[in-house]
């Protein structure tokens, strides 16, 4: 036999051997951050040459050059290098997210991060998690810049901050103007949002009547609506003071189920998974009439529905919603903590968010930036002009919580969208698919 | 060939005399040469390997006994507690369950198909090398590509298959939802991109064998199918062994297409379509919880040794056939 039991056993070995690399490859490397430089910390405003790391991942609006190369009204990347001549940046961005996640948390003991790291709200329950390891970023000075529930959310339990707010997703409605009039409802925004205005079961009684009239779906599918209603909620998932799962046990999240689950059974869900190619189709086809549109979505349904007659309402149903965002850290293990400071506080000071808005649409989460001028006068033509500006100011005032999230919420959440998802695509009726729901929340841990 | 078999022992009876002088220090270092010089010669790969294959399996054999924090870099010891969960956990059962099945939906017609093509492409065709390089073509195309293109085609509403099944009166096929529909989307990735990868390997195989024999084939009277069973199957088998394992580990290791195949990349609402390694990403990196994840590792580990090892008993008595003592003395 030419092709002998070693050489067989040896490419399976090598086989699962790529799989182990891929869990701990990466985590005996070197245990010194900042091996880089020469301790310059004590000197606050010295005028030593430094070199800054700063690492985002998707646009957030600071150099066009680093992201993507759109078409940037500011660089404001060059501008701090011109103010502080001894200051270099280098400027690197992640394509997603998710990419920026994994690269955090497998750099955040052993050291290797950037000076100064983005972070996504949907993981800053888990960076919390190793506040120790991240800069105190608390100053007085600053203790009013940002939105009181934005920066309450990146506050540990020891009271420090340890990320400055960049952008929020204040969410108001979405509208497609021709389904809605197909369904004999006046379409104008302020009638819309007057319609909108109210709580919940205002909300889906609408959708019910667009859904009767038309047999359509109304709005995209339950996982949205969950966002929405979840995130009006002081603490869904786990108990703020103990991290303990009450999931299972909090009425308030079993009323949500039980409602959505009741609009899926009568139609008004039109079970489009967000982001799938069925739901950017269906945005372009009239499948369903109505979203939840946080400040960045605008942009996506301008990509997805080109031709589409769009509108938006200013309201949003319960009150206010936010929906993504995020914020910059400065991880403690970095060799220029104290420069990195300077620079993070820097760009997210109201006058740098507010060009950032001008160049990608980051809606700022600092009210100073967000009731300036330049921000508010905003419109978008392809909503009909709409005074985006002035809405999500609005929206974005309407806000007062922002949910508790502990270590397990993502968790709770995914088993929670699943099980809104399986009620949807009907592979199981609402009974069966909580019951899912326990026994996945009851295996985390 | 009968010769051969007892020139290995007679040779070191050689007559007595030539021994009693002991050997030079050129004849030894000569010796050591031939003996010892192989063995250094690969040592360089085992050196890597024993780096950066080794040492992760042992170390993620340590993790997998630990409640393991990632970014502390720590953990305390658990014992097989991590097993024990991984095992009574239902969504690693219904994991393997879909890694089998798009497995056997994969490599099956796989392998079929790309035994086919290359007995296609040994024939005498025109434009050989624009063909060849042409079922090459899928591989070179990045998986996430691949994932992206057929996404479009097995969308649940707006898909190009469901729209063409709609256009001839037939009702749509919910990708996304049902357990098989969504294997076999899945499986139509993978075999994109790797059969024509195993038809070049298969097609290698097949232009080494003696072209006499089909001609002896020929004048017996085969058919040309039964000289393609008779002659070109038994000829590649050590290939055929070759290229079924590969695929079998890769088969059981199907990670990007499943992950790509909706958005979220956690394998659908109700586990449909997610693989063993999708588990071990979604336990890992989604619930943060590495203690687990390196347990699942292991399982993947010790099912991918128990199958390869199936694998290689099963085909190799399967496509030894009649012709099993032939080929062994050629080997020899």
């Amino acid at each position: 036999m030419s092709l002998s039991r070693r050489k067989t056993s040896f490419g399976i070995v090598a086989g699962a051997a790529a799989f182990a690399i891929a869990l701990t490859g990466c985590s005996s490397s070197d245990s010194g951050g900042g091996s880089s430089a020469e301790p310059s910390d004590d000197g606050m405003m010295s005028d030593e040459p430094v070199t800054l790391t700063l690492a985002t991942f998707n646009q957030f609006g600071y150099a066009s050059s680093s992201e993507g190369g759109g078409d940037y009204q500011y660089d404001l990347i060059a501008e701090y290098q011109e103010l502080h001549p001894n200051v270099t940046i280098v400027y690197n961005v992640a394509d997603t997210s998710n990419t920026a996640r994994e690269n955090f948390f497998t750099k955040l003991g052993p050291g290797g991060l950037a000076d100064i790291e983005a972070i996504e709200v949907d993981w800053l329950p888990e960076a919390l998690q190793y506040s120790d390891l991240l800069a105190d970023l608390t100053d007085p000075a600053l203790a009013d810049r940002w939105l009181q529930w934005k920066s309450d959310a990146a506050t540990d339990k020891d009271g420090r901050l340890v990320g400055y707010g960049t952008d929020i997703g204040p969410e108001a409605i979405c509208y497609n103007v021709d389904a809605i009039e197909a369904a004999g409802m006046d379409a104008s925004p302020d009638a819309m949002a007057a319609a909108i205005d109210g709580d919940w079961a205002n909300y889906f009684a609408l959708g019910k009547e667009y859904s009767d009239a038309t047999g359509k779906g109304f709005y995209e599918e339950n996982a949205a609506m969950l966002q929405a209603m979840i995130g009006q909620l002081e603490a869904p998932y786990e108990d703020p003071a103990t991290d303990e799962i009450i999931a299972l046990s909090n009425p308030e999240v079993r009323d949500i189920y039980d409602t959505l689950t009741q609009a899926s059974a009568d139609g008004v869900s039109a079970g489009l998974g967000q982001w799938s190619d069925d739901w950017a189709a269906g945005m372009a086809n009239g499948d369903f009439a109505a979203m939840p549109c946080p400040s960045w979505m605008l942009g996506v349904i301008n990509g997805n529905a080109p031709e589409g007659n769009w509108d938006i309402a200013n309201a949003f149903p319960n009150g206010g919603g936010n929906w993504g965002g995020s914020y910059l850290t400065v991880p403690d293990a970095g060799a220029n903590v104290e420069a990195a400071k300077e620079l993070a506080a820097w760009l997210t000071a109201p006058e740098q968010q507010a060009k950032a808005f001008a160049n990608v649409g980051a809606f700022p989460s600092q009210p100073e930036a967000s009731n300036s001028d330049a921000v508010k006068s905003a419109t978008n033509a392809f909503f009909n002009d709409a005074p985006t500006g002035e809405i999500f100011t609005e929206r974005a005032a309407a806000v007062t919580v922002a949910p508790y999230k502990g270590p397990h919420y993502f968790q709770v959440s995914d088993a929670m969208v699943n099980a809104l998802r399986r009620v949807d695509e009907g592979t199981m009726n609402a009974a069966d698919s909580w019951a899912q729901f326990e026994a996945d929340v009851n295996a985390i841990g | 060939m009968t010769i051969t078999e007892p020139k290995a022992p007679g040779r070191d009876d050689a007559p007595g005399p030539r021994t009693t002088a002991p050997p030079t220090w050129r004849q030894r270092v000569g010796r050591w040469d031939v003996k010892y010089s192989p063995y250094v010669y690969i040592a360089p790969f085992f050196l890597v390997f024993a780096v950066v294959g080794m040492f992760p399996i042992i170390y993620t054999a340590v993790i997998s006994l630990q409640d393991w924090d990632l970014v502390r870099n720590t953990g305390t010891y658990i014992g097989f507690e991590n097993f024990t969960f991984v095992l009574q956990d239902r969504e690693f059962w219904l994991s393997l369950r879909n890694t089998f099945s798009i497995f056997l939906l994969s490599s099956v017609p796989q392998i079929i198909v790309a035994t086919f093509i290359a007995a296609m492409l040994d024939k005498n065709i025109r434009a050989k090398t624009f063909w060849r390089m042409g079922v090459l073509l899928p591989y070179v195309v990045a998986p996430v590509a691949v994932a992206l293109i057929f996404s479009n085609m097995f969308g649940d509403r707006y898909g190009l298959i469901n729209s063409l099944l709609n256009d001839i009166g037939l009702s749509s096929i919910a990708w996304h939802v049902d357990v098989i529909p969504s294997h076999v989307a899945i499986a139509t990735m993978v075999n994109f991109r790797w059969t024509g990868y195993n038809a070049l390997i298969l097609l290698a195989a097949m232009q080494a064998i003696p072209r006499d024999l089909y001609e002896a084939a020929a004048i017996d009277g085969a058919s040309n199918f039964r000289r393609f069973i008779s002659v070109t199957v038994p000829q590649i088998r050590p290939t055929m062994i070759f290229v079924i394992i590969t695929s079998t580990i890769g088969g059981l290791q199907i990670f990007d297409e499943p992950r790509m195949y909706d958005t979220t990349g956690q394998g659908g609402s109700n586990n449909q379509w997610e693989t063993i390694t999708l588990y071990l990403y979604n336990t890992g990196w989604g619930n943060f919880d590495f203690g687990r994840a390196a347990a699942v590792a292991w399982v993947l580990f010790l099912i991918i040794i128990a199958i390869g090892m199936l694998n290689f008993a099963v085909t190799r008595r399967l496509i030894a056939g009649d012709t099993a003592p032939k080929v062994k003395k050629v080997k020899k």
